[in-house]
């Protein structure tokens, strides 16, 4: 039997935040393409930045990449290839050691960089400043499930395989499960309420600049030619405002 | 073939005196903001001195511009399209602020709140960037005017010259390079974007940003070898040098352009072949980089191209402003102008006359007559120290085409002194430098004489209207000057209603308003005057109370007398009108 908090933690929590996230991108992206940016503090300080913020944005990568593994494939499938249950884990937690160290290790940099030069902090809004503390929090709880749940047992044999990611595959398939999350450890529980109310948060931090990863960079010409619009004026006409050329070629 | 337009620059440097009037009204016009603090799309620096950032031409540290690969192919000095992606995280080679220099104001509310002391108070600097007091200890033009110095030896061309010039006080020599951004036929700020946010006009090549596809990489700063995309720490966004866009596309000059004292900078069109660009960067030896860039533009001449030009679409008036072009005559009829550091291979396209004084200043120092032929030609082939610093600056190192360039410089120095003084002149001046005297007159009058419609040739874009007539169909129609629904404003008072109009003026509308005799249309009797078009000449009807007469009275009668003093109309334009008055 499932509680009313469960309900409203694991199935209506998850929905409202990943409406807002998807919600908040268009607008954004609608209203703001002036604002979406880095941001980048690299003009002011580039001593630490060349150190921490490639160790924090490599590392996060290889931790999302790690979660897309753990959460998005069935245990079956790994079971299915060959893989078995400890060698699984036994990688997960050796690759996934070295990307969350990397990760905090840069984050740690960049947010003394933040705080201690005096020309990174004055460029610091306020929504930087809660980004920050959630986004460390995610990673604390992340790391602390790591070491303590998977490395050193501390809540028994617990395998997220078959709790956590049932549930959140379930959210996309609409295959609700909250007894799994309510029977989950408590910094399970936390890692993945922290990071839904990050994700809500996100399209109005400077985290929108992940959705701009330049990839098309890679196959475009060097040179980008652009022709002046065919209209007239700076602004589209307005409906029944055309000009009749167009319609006559 | 593949023809565009390309609107270009060139200045000639004998004629810059180091005044910063360009570098401050650009600033002016286009930085002025927050987060531009210390970005001069425009600057003027001394040479030899470092420059602006420092050392920007020191390309082994800054990775700025192209470079061939083994295989002869041309790549991104800082590395290609991979590595670049793989370095996003934190830009490389990125200049820090204290390469350009920490922006400041003064606290200047110490000098009126100060309580009362012996000593007056001091407005001492303070950063724009940390908000905290700071030294001053370098800036946009630190090394200005200090041919010389030590500050010197960090010049990177200077480096280049020779390890054994040492900057000795006799044999100093000093000049100024205003510097724009390039708008380069094969721009590196471009491809160095992973965003694809700089882009190249396909119809006059200017080159700019979209602030809104814009993402803040960072990237562009370091592909530019000129060093002319800045962070904009405020926003976030690469801005640039815009070659003044809105005003050239209605037919005026750039800023820099239009309030620079010495008149050294023209302006317009060079139709090139596109499809050669690439190959024409791509040449192996350095020095043949300068013939192959003029071997990419197009003769507006040759009917083939004038056929082709229209064929692409490039409007017949665009064709005739190539035509006319003073670029097109500097570049390429009399091959004087040349590109600044066409080694960086991104084929730019604001070129220099490099400046014949250092030469003339040292004939002049020994006593000999620094105006003859003979004396300046020998002057040219001995004196390495300047010649080889320009050769660095502008052929890559080739000293052959700049002693060329000097000596015509000499040549018509010389040749029109004895016309000037009433003689006839000598033509076998001309000739030592392969020119006709025709030739040699004509250039003389674009160098020296050459009035603001030579200058500048800038044909207006073919859109020209676009705002007009969008103002057509949103505008009440009966709101023209005196008819019925010329209320003054809109219906909650001054301000309310349709937008005044922004278009700038057009060329003809200035020309027009700076020539005429009045300030509002005598033929309208409510015609209303403009202040910020009235530029003190007369005194429009409507503009002052007549004298002895109530405030009340109605509007003055349109006065024909308005501005009769004729000798007041010596409107700085009017040189346009063929140097008569002069």
């Amino acid at each position: 039997m499932t509680s009313t908090r469960d309900i409203v933690l694991w199935v209506v929590l998850p929905y409202v935040c990943l409406a807002v996230f998807v919600g908040g991108h268009a607008w954004r992206y609608r209203y703001d393409k002036f604002g979406w940016t880095t941001r980048s503090s690299q003009l002011y300080e580039s001593r630490l930045l060349r150190w921490g913020s490639p160790l924090f944005h490599f590392g996060i990568l290889a931790v999302f990449a790690g979660h897309v593994m753990g959460l998005g494939v069935p245990e079956t499938w790994t079971a299915a290839v060959g893989i078995s249950e400890g060698m699984y884990h036994f990688m997960a937690i050796s690759i996934g050691a070295v990307a969350g160290l990397a990760t905090v290790v840069g984050m740690a940099l960049l947010i003394y960089r933040r705080r201690t030069n005096g020309p990174v902090f004055g460029a610091t809004t306020r929504m930087d400043k809660l980004m920050y503390l959630m986004l460390g929090l995610v990673v604390a709880l992340g790391m602390w499930n790591t070491i303590a749940g998977s490395m050193l047992h501390t809540y028994g044999d617990y395998d997220y395989r078959l709790g956590v990611s049932v549930w959140l595959r379930g959210i996309f398939t609409f295959q609700l499960h909250p007894e799994l999350m309510a029977a989950a450890p408590f910094s399970f529980q936390a890692h993945g309420a922290v990071a839904m109310l990050l994700f809500a948060l996100w399209p109005f931090t400077r985290l929108v600049h992940v959705f701009s990863v330049p990839f098309f960079y890679l196959w475009r010409p060097y040179v980008v030619y652009r022709s002046k619009p065919e209209r007239l004026g700076a602004r589209a006409p307005r409906r029944g405002w055309e000009r009749s050329e167009r319609t006559l070629r | 073939m593949r023809i565009m337009a390309q609107m270009s620059m060139v200045m000639n440097l004998d004629k810059c005196i180091g005044c910063h009037t360009c570098s401050v009204t650009c600033k002016q016009a286009w930085t002025n903001r927050t987060g531009t603090e210390y970005v001069w799309f425009n600057n003027v620096e001394t040479r030899p001195g470092q420059g602006y950032p420092r050392t920007y031409e020191n390309q082994e540290t800054w990775e700025g511009g192209w470079t061939l690969t083994k295989r002869g192919r041309l790549q991104l000095k800082a590395g290609g399209r991979l590595k670049n992606l793989a370095t996003i995280f934190s830009s490389p080679k990125m200049p820090s602020i204290q390469d350009y220099y920490e922006p400041w104001t003064y606290d200047y509310e110490t000098l009126t709140n100060a309580p009362l002391q012996e000593h007056s108070p001091v407005a001492r600097p303070m950063s724009l960037i940390s908000g905290k007091d700071m030294n001053i200890a370098w800036s946009a033009n630190w090394d200005d005017d200090l041919g010389g110095s030590e500050l010197l030896a960090a010049d990177p061309v200077l480096a280049k010259v020779s390890d054994k010039v040492k900057i000795a006080y006799e044999q100093t020599f000093m000049f100024y390079l205003p510097r724009i951004c390039e708008h380069c036929l094969n721009p590196s700020c471009a491809a160095s974007c992973p965003s694809g946010a700089i882009y190249k006009r396909a119809e006059d090549g200017i080159v700019l940003v979209d602030q809104d596809k814009c993402r803040g990489w960072r990237k562009c700063v370091t592909g530019c070898p000129y060093k002319k995309v800045y962070f904009n720490h405020k926003t976030g966004k690469a801005e640039k040098c815009t070659f003044c866009f809105p005003r050239i596309e209605v037919g005026l000059p750039t800023v820099c352009a239009e309030t620079c004292v010495g008149r050294l900078r023209y302006i317009g069109l060079v139709l090139y072949d596109a499809d050669k660009v690439l190959e024409a960067a791509t040449v192996t030896d350095p020095h043949d980089l300068l013939e192959s860039q003029r071997s990419v533009f197009l003769d507006p001449f040759d009917p083939v191209v004038v056929r082709e030009a229209e064929a692409a679409g490039i409007p017949r008036d665009w064709v005739l402003a190539a035509q006319r072009s003073p670029i097109w005559a500097l570049i390429s009829t009399y091959k004087v102008a040349l590109p600044l550091h066409p080694e960086y291979r991104t084929m730019p396209m604001v070129w220099y006359i490099p400046p014949l004084s250092p030469v003339v200043d040292v004939v002049a120092e020994t006593g000999e007559d620094a105006e003859a032929a003979g004396n300046l030609f020998a002057a040219i082939d001995t004196l390495r120290i300047p010649v080889e610093y320009l050769a660095e600056l502008f052929t890559a190192g080739d000293t052959a085409p700049v002693t060329g360039v000097l000596k015509k410089l000499a040549a018509m120095r010389s040749y029109m002194r004895d016309i000037t003084m009433g003689r006839d002149g000598d033509p076998s001046i001309p000739e030592a430098v392969g020119m006709t005297t025709t030739e040699m007159e004509a250039m003389f009058r674009l160098l020296a004489i050459a009035k603001y419609d030579e200058r500048y040739v800038i044909p207006p874009a073919h859109a020209e209207q676009a705002h007009n007539l969008e103002e057509l169909a949103t505008e009440c129609g009966l709101n023209y000057d005196g008819g019925p629904g010329m209320g003054g404003s809109g219906p909650f008072g001054e301000g309310s209603g349709a937008g005044t109009p922004l278009a700038v003026e057009n060329f003809r509308a200035l020309k027009d308003r700076q020539t005429a005799d009045t300030s509002a249309d005598p033929a309208s009797p409510h015609a209303r005057v403009n202040l910020l078009n009235w530029d003190g000449r007369g005194t429009p009807g409507g503009l002052f109370p007549r004298r002895g007469e109530p405030h009340d009275a109605p509007p003055d009668p349109p006065s024909t007398g308005a501005g009769t003093d004729p000798g007041a109309g010596t409107g700085r334009r009017s040189e346009a009108d063929g140097g008569t008055a002069s």
